[in-house]
């Protein structure tokens, strides 16, 4: 299948390459990017019809910074299974679908990820009666896990390490999952800690369960364009380091237009007051002020799709900045 | 007069209301154990499912009296002891379930095409309609017709298969499936029964290879490889390529229930006709094929409803028919856990259409007099 695939990467390769997709996106008019089928906290359509969501998000940044319009983009949407090929294939510019970003997708199926806005991992989620604070502690439970995923594997690895036996009940997708803990049929579920939290957000009363601390796997997901096209992947990766340097500089959308009279010298040249950065990556100057403007920076994004006054109600963890005990980081605006 | 001519009435146990239940629930003492289990079950059952999705179930406001936007307001999830199914959600989404994203000041133009598939479907569903033969000229056009209203040109505003969504695309495949693989059908399974070895061979093998593979897999190639091997520039639409896919499927299966009612024609109803001095066309055209599509009724429909409720698979490429609208909207924050509600509705709907076409079936073996009376009439 991957060889298949890359056959595929390749074959597109050749023939969608060579011309620049910034020059095919602002010809076309809008962008075309790829999201989920639907998945809480990072790519869902609301009562309205728009999608909404952390990937969303991404999506909208990027049209925000080649048109200067949220508006200007239309979602298309991918399964686990249709995204590498559609993006292969040119019918996307660029993937925003809660990929993990692993050396095989990025060298082998060439394609390019230009980021992170999600620190995902593995984790487990107990029913709070259970009365266990650590996954150490869970030694002789069963555990529902998906079949035929690096979860199950990441699983097998953390019990042996730790000494601690299991019993594996297997299960084929989420709803299962949910279901079987929720009638007590395991003791524990695993998959990624942002799975868990929407699996938490659904139950009928999300306090008698609780997600434990440990995170055992690194699952960093990122938007993801096609190799070879740097300056399109340029854009996509500073559209998404703008919102990450805004929160650092504690530029919001609300403060944005006061910012611009701002005494930073970093703040006035995001802001594009100063210098050419947005000429630099064929973008008008003031694109990173527009995604700002009109999206939010990295904080508010997440405040309102995943945060804590969401139903996911996901702590920023991994995901604060590097200042405040996270790993976010974003390299220098200069 | 004496008595053994009178007229005597039959005994009470074996006619009326008494005589019925007697034969058909309580005929012996394990049919009328499993008549008091059944009974009992549905006791059971019943009083709990009309509570469940009627009497305490919110429909638009909780009990509280709030108008329901998001899960947390539902009934149950403030009391877990009040409050059954939260239908609010369907309420709140119903437009994405029927139209998905089409944009809402042209949806007039899905709602016109919804009136005039109705209106094409009355001429082939029902022969003594008056006028039939008008109503026909309107069918064969509303194809045409539904293209342009639906996808946009003509001075409509184009708009994209990607906002399409919900039961607009379950209806969209699963008519266009039908409807094009009958015809294709007819041919395919006359071809494999022709004496032109090539032409025999050829339909053969596509029969064999579409039926060797899954849907998924013909779904995938749609998708994945149709594009490459297009000419660079040309860009087939997503819902066409899916389309295809769909047509040719359900084009396999078809030929083989239509070569089976051809087996079924006695070889004497060939032979008359060619004595006739028919024509290979005006043959099968007037005597064969008006035989063997009656006798093959059921298997037709058989396939048909199956056909329906396959196009769901579409959400493996990322199309959104009326059951992915379900599931996009239970990732929605706002409406998270809603699962029961969703899919209860989403196979309603799914059943109103296969039971229909069901029902329909049915009718139409009974005004055709299919079955055992079969050539004498």
């Amino acid at each position: 299948m991957k060889k298949l695939l890359s056959i595929f990467a390749v074959a597109a390769f050749a023939f969608s390459a060579n011309a620049g997709t910034l020059d095919d996106v602002k010809n076309r008019g809008f962008l075309k990017c790829g999201v989920t089928t639907g998945l809480a906290g990072f790519a869902a359509p609301d009562d309205s019809g728009e999608w909404a969501g952390l990937d969303a998000d991404m999506c909208r940044a990027v049209a925000v910074a080649v048109f200067g319009d949220r508006s200007k983009v239309e979602f298309i949407t991918t399964t686990g299974k249709s995204r590498f090929p559609t993006l292969a294939s040119g019918e996307v510019d660029m993937l925003a679908r809660n990929t993990t970003w692993t050396i095989s997708r990025d060298v082998n199926l060439g394609f390019e990820f230009v980021g992170v806005n999600f620190y995902d991992g593995q984790g487990f989620m107990v029913p709070s009666a259970l009365g266990v604070s650590s996954a150490t502690e869970l030694d002789g439970a069963t555990v529902c896990i998906q079949t035929g995923t690096t979860t199950e594997l990441n699983l097998a690895d953390f019990f042996r390490l730790n000494g601690i036996s299991y019993e594996a009940l297997p299960i084929e997708t989420n709803d299962e999952g949910k279901e079987n803990l929720f009638a007590g049929r395991c003791d524990v579920y695993t998959t990624d800690a942002s799975g868990l939290s929407s699996t938490r957000a659904a139950a009928s009363n999300p306090n008698k369960w609780k997600v434990l601390p440990e995170i055992i796997s690194k699952e960093p997901l990122g938007p993801l364009v096609r190799h070879g096209d740097h300056q399109w992947g340029d854009v996509v990766r500073w559209s998404l380091n703008a919102m990450i340097i805004a929160e650092e500089l504690g530029v919001t959308s609300e403060n944005v237009d006061a910012q611009m009279s701002s005494n930073v010298p970093e703040v006035l040249r995001l802001l594009g007051v100063e210098g050419n950065y947005g000429e630099m990556l064929e973008l008008s100057n003031d694109w990173a002020y527009q995604i700002i403007k009109q999206i939010g920076n990295y904080s508010e994004s997440y405040e309102a799709n995943v945060g804590p006054d969401t139903p996911l109600e996901i702590a920023r963890g991994l995901n604060a900045l590097w200042t405040q005990g996270g790993i976010l980081y974003a390299p220098p605006f200069r | 007069m004496n008595e053994i001519n009178q007229v005597r009435k039959p005994p009470v146990a074996t006619t009326g209301i008494i005589g019925w239940f007697r034969i058909n629930l309580f005929f012996n003492w394990t049919n009328s154990l499993i008549t008091l289990f059944v009974i009992y079950c549905l006791y059971q059952f019943i009083p709990w499912i009309l509570d469940w999705t009627i009497f305490s179930a919110d429909f638009k406001y909780n009990y509280l009296g709030e108008q329901i936007t998001n899960q947390e307001m539902c009934s149950r999830n403030l009391d877990p002891e009040n409050g059954g199914a939260c239908w609010a959600v369907i309420y709140v989404r119903f437009y994405q379930f029927i139209y998905g994203f089409y944009p809402k000041v042209e949806v007039w133009r899905v709602n016109v095409a919804y009136v005039m598939l109705a209106v094409a479907l009355l001429p082939l569903l029902y022969t003594q309609l008056p006028y039939r033969k008008y109503f026909l000229y309107f069918t064969y056009i509303f194809p045409v017709i539904a293209y342009f209203l639906l996808n946009g040109g003509l001075g409509f505003t184009e708009v994209s298969t990607n906002k399409w969504g919900g039961l607009l695309v379950t209806l969209v495949l699963g008519c266009t499936g039908i409807a094009l693989a009958f015809p294709i059908g007819i041919m395919l399974a006359l071809g494999r029964r022709s004496k032109l070895p090539v032409i025999s061979m050829m339909c053969t093998l596509f029969i064999e290879f579409i039926r060797g593979v899954p849907l998924i897999t013909l779904l995938f190639f749609g998708m994945v490889m149709l594009p490459l091997f297009l000419p660079e520039g040309i860009d087939m639409d997503g819902l066409v390529r899916v389309l295809v896919a769909v047509t040719l499927f359900q084009s396999a299966y078809m030929a083989e229930v239509i070569r089976g009612g051809l087996q079924a024609i006695p070889p004497g109803q060939y032979e008359a006709a060619k004595s006739l001095g028919m024509s290979y066309w005006r043959m099968n055209l007037l005597i064969v094929l008006p035989q063997a599509i009656r006798i093959s009724i059921p298997p037709i429909v058989n396939t048909s409803i199956g056909l329906f409720k396959d196009t769901t698979l579409v959400i493996i490429v990322g199309i959104l028919d009326l059951l992915g609208i379900g599931r996009g909207t239970l990732a929605d924050t706002n409406w998270l856990g809603l699962s029961y509600e969703i899919y209860f509705f989403v196979s309603l709907v799914f059943f109103i259409f296969t039971f229909g076409m069901s029902r329909y079936s049915l009718y139409l073996e009974k005004k055709l007099k299919t079955g055992i009376n079969m050539g004498a009439d």
